[in-house]
């Protein structure tokens, strides 16, 4: 039966499955907002939590996170040198550094840990309860009694907020994403910006990925982010292109994901598990056809130059 | 959106992109199995080994391998020539799989003339029931077939998780695959003492048909015109985009979901869990370096079933794992749409 313990359980769930997509669609809100769909951030998530895992194994957690964030701003390197750089069609590229990263990932893992993978067992990032805070009825289990990386996610909205919102880099790279023309035309190197607005946003996926490996699952495996970076992309557009927008939208996706535990916990074997498991995925589905006539894309998104 | 993602012209002209795409492909995976301090030559000979170093190699692994990424190829391609991206081929190609077993176990005692075309045409029409979703979210919603296609792979790949371990799992309850289908459902081999099946027959012929479509008939150059140049084509030319681009897509699922079914009746004999080893990907691969042209896509997709016959080998002999050729279809992505942006 459900009852109040599992409910709470659940949402501490929600919040901890939430912190890599909200991560990434951070990451690929910035992206966005520059005029670049990033096909690659899955593969950005993917290079991080390999990252992440070779950091923690070989130093600790926290160079995890530091190497996860790298590799993932190099998956993004890759995809702004093809595709604003080199005026590649931005949905090809995305899906080349995708693919290319698990090739590689797999190659590197391979070489690094074995090929037992699964048994990994690697320092990792568990939950630190906020003094005072996590002994709130509810509410203190479910938000203040989680990993690092998740605080860092909620500080890290206001900060990107405030980036994109009220600074020069920020406007120039909405320019680029509304009106690239017109910002080359303004003496806004199109580019350079796009190029770093990627970047920065494959940087925070690959901080998904390592929460992922450090706060979640503890280990690497081949392609462990199963999609994670392509629901991230519908986590954008329920989050009307808006950091406060993208952290709610990914907690909905959290719920959803965390639904499978809450079933499993719970007894109830009504519906297989399988719908489960496809359920974030057709609520992307359907979010995508609720929200897109509603909220604008930035209007030159997938475009070049 | 994404309308000429092959340039028309290069300045090394068409063949020679697509011999420094696959060469620099290959250049690119051996510059990191090195580093990452793998024996490249024991690596390179395994990938040869398996791929063309024998009759087996060639009939039985690299053959039956391009038949399904020949199928998904020419999918694409009919997609990408509308202005489509069609990037949820695995899904449709699950889905196809999925209906041919079904009707491949059911139809029991049936001859053959009914039970084979009866398999195939179930695996055809589930791909394109299997698009009717994206094709729907983009024609009422304005939804981009990109994400919804490639959502749907997430699905398909429940829907299987479900079938093999439920309504379609086999009578002895043990595994999660289903019965194995009537044999009378099944693809007949070309030679009998290899695995190569009369489905390379039906993916040389479609892409001729395709190839006779695109150039000779009126539809395919209101397909091509909808993909090159949408504005002019429907103002000029008084070509339905919307029509064409929800047909091409249509088609598209069709052609995936009936190499999903000619890979049950052709391989497999009965659905597994993992049927396709990322063939819905490697196929964007093998279109593009066809640049979207049937008769070389053909000679493409032979090229990389090589590559998936040989990086089988690779991983079992040289103990590199198999998905390190996957930074060869990176490449080659890369490489063929590099620069084109301009042409736009």
């Amino acid at each position: 039966m459900i009852d109040g313990e599992l409910l709470v359980a659940f949402g501490a769930a929600t919040v901890r499955v939430a912190t890599p997509l909200a991560l990434a669609a951070l990451g690929e809100t910035v992206s966005e907002r520059g005029g670049v769909l990033n096909l690659g951030i899955e593969g950005s998530m993917l290079a991080g939590a390999l990252g992440a895992a070779i950091g923690a194994a070989m130093v600790g957690p926290w160079a995890g996170v530091a190497l996860g964030a790298g590799a993932g701003m190099a998956a993004a390197l890759v995809l702004a040198l093809a595709a604003v750089a080199g005026r590649a069609d931005q949905i090809i590229s995305g899906t080349a550094v995708t693919l290319g990263t698990i090739g590689l990932t797999g190659m590197v893992a391979q070489r690094v840990f074995g090929t037992t993978g699964a048994g990994l067992d690697l320092p990792t990032l568990g939950p630190v309860a906020v003094p005072g805070l996590h002994q709130v009825p509810i509410l203190g289990p479910v938000l203040f009694d989680q990993s690092v990386l998740t605080y860092l996610t909620i500080g890290l909205v206001p900060v990107v907020a405030w980036v994109l919102f009220r600074t020069r880099f920020g406007l120039e790279l909405r320019a680029c994403g509304e009106a690239p023309w017109s910002a080359a035309a303004a003496g806004v190197r199109v580019t350079l910006v796009r190029g770093a607005g990627a970047v920065i946003g494959g940087g925070l996926a690959g901080l998904g990925g390592a929460s992922l490996v450090l706060a979640q699952v503890g280990t690497f495996t081949e392609r462990m982010t199963a999609g994670r970076g392509f629901i991230a992309i519908a986590i954008v557009v329920l989050g009307r292109w808006h950091p406060v927008g993208a952290l709610l939208a990914a907690l909905l996706f959290g719920a959803a994901t965390a639904l499978q535990f809450l079933f499993q916990a719970s007894g109830i074997t009504a519906v297989p598990y399988q719908v489960l498991l496809a359920l974030p995925y057709l609520l992307a589905l359907a979010v995508l056809a609720t929200a897109v006539g509603r909220a604008r894309a930035p209007a030159a998104l997938a475009r070049n130059e | 959106m994404a309308t000429a993602i092959i340039p028309r012209t290069t300045p090394l002209g068409g063949l020679g992109r697509t011999t420094l795409a696959f060469g620099a492909g290959l250049a690119v995976l051996v510059a990191f199995l090195a580093v990452a301090g793998f024996d490249v030559a024991a690596a390179l000979e395994a990938l040869w080994r398996g791929a063309f170093g024998s009759r087996y190699a060639f009939l039985s692994a690299t053959l039956v391998r391009t038949v399904p990424l020949l199928m998904l190829g020419l999918a694409f391609a009919l997609g990408a020539r509308a202005g489509g991206l069609n990037i949820g081929m695995e899904g449709q190609f699950a889905a196809g799989a999925i209906a041919a077993t079904w009707v491949g176990v059911t139809i029991g005692g049936a001859p053959p003339e009914i039970a084979l075309p009866a398999t195939l045409g179930a695996g055809l029409l589930a791909g394109a029931l299997w698009m009717t979703v994206p094709v729907m979210l983009r024609a009422r919603f304005g939804v981009t077939e990109v994400i919804s296609t490639l959502l749907l792979n997430f699905v398909a790949e429940a829907a299987v998780s479900w079938a093999v371990s439920g309504p379609l799992q086999e009578a002895g309850r043990t595994y999660p695959q289903s019965d194995p289908i009537a044999m009378a459902a099944r693809l007949p081999r070309l030679i009998p003492s290899e695995r190569i099946h009369a489905g390379l027959i039906v993916a040389v012929l479609l892409a001729l048909a395709m190839a006779i479509l695109f150039r000779r008939t009126r539809a395919g150059f209101a397909l091509r015109a909808a993909g090159a140049a949408p504005e002019a084509a429907r103002i000029v030319g008084r070509v339905r985009i919307t029509r064409v681009l929800v047909l091409a897509l249509l088609g598209s699922g069709a052609l995936a979901g009936l190499g999903g079914a000619i890979e049950v009746s052709g391989v497999s004999f009965a659905l597994y869990q993992r049927l396709s080893p990322g063939y819905g990907f490697t196929a964007i691969a093998v279109a593009l370096l066809g640049r979207l042209r049937p008769s070389a896509i053909v000679l493409a997709a032979l090229l990389f079933g090589a590559l998936e016959a040989g990086a089988g080998a690779m991983q079992r002999d040289a103990g590199v794992p198999a998905v390190a050729v996957m930074v060869v279809q990176a490449v080659v992505l890369l490489a063929m749409v590099l620069g084109t942006g301009k042409s736009r």
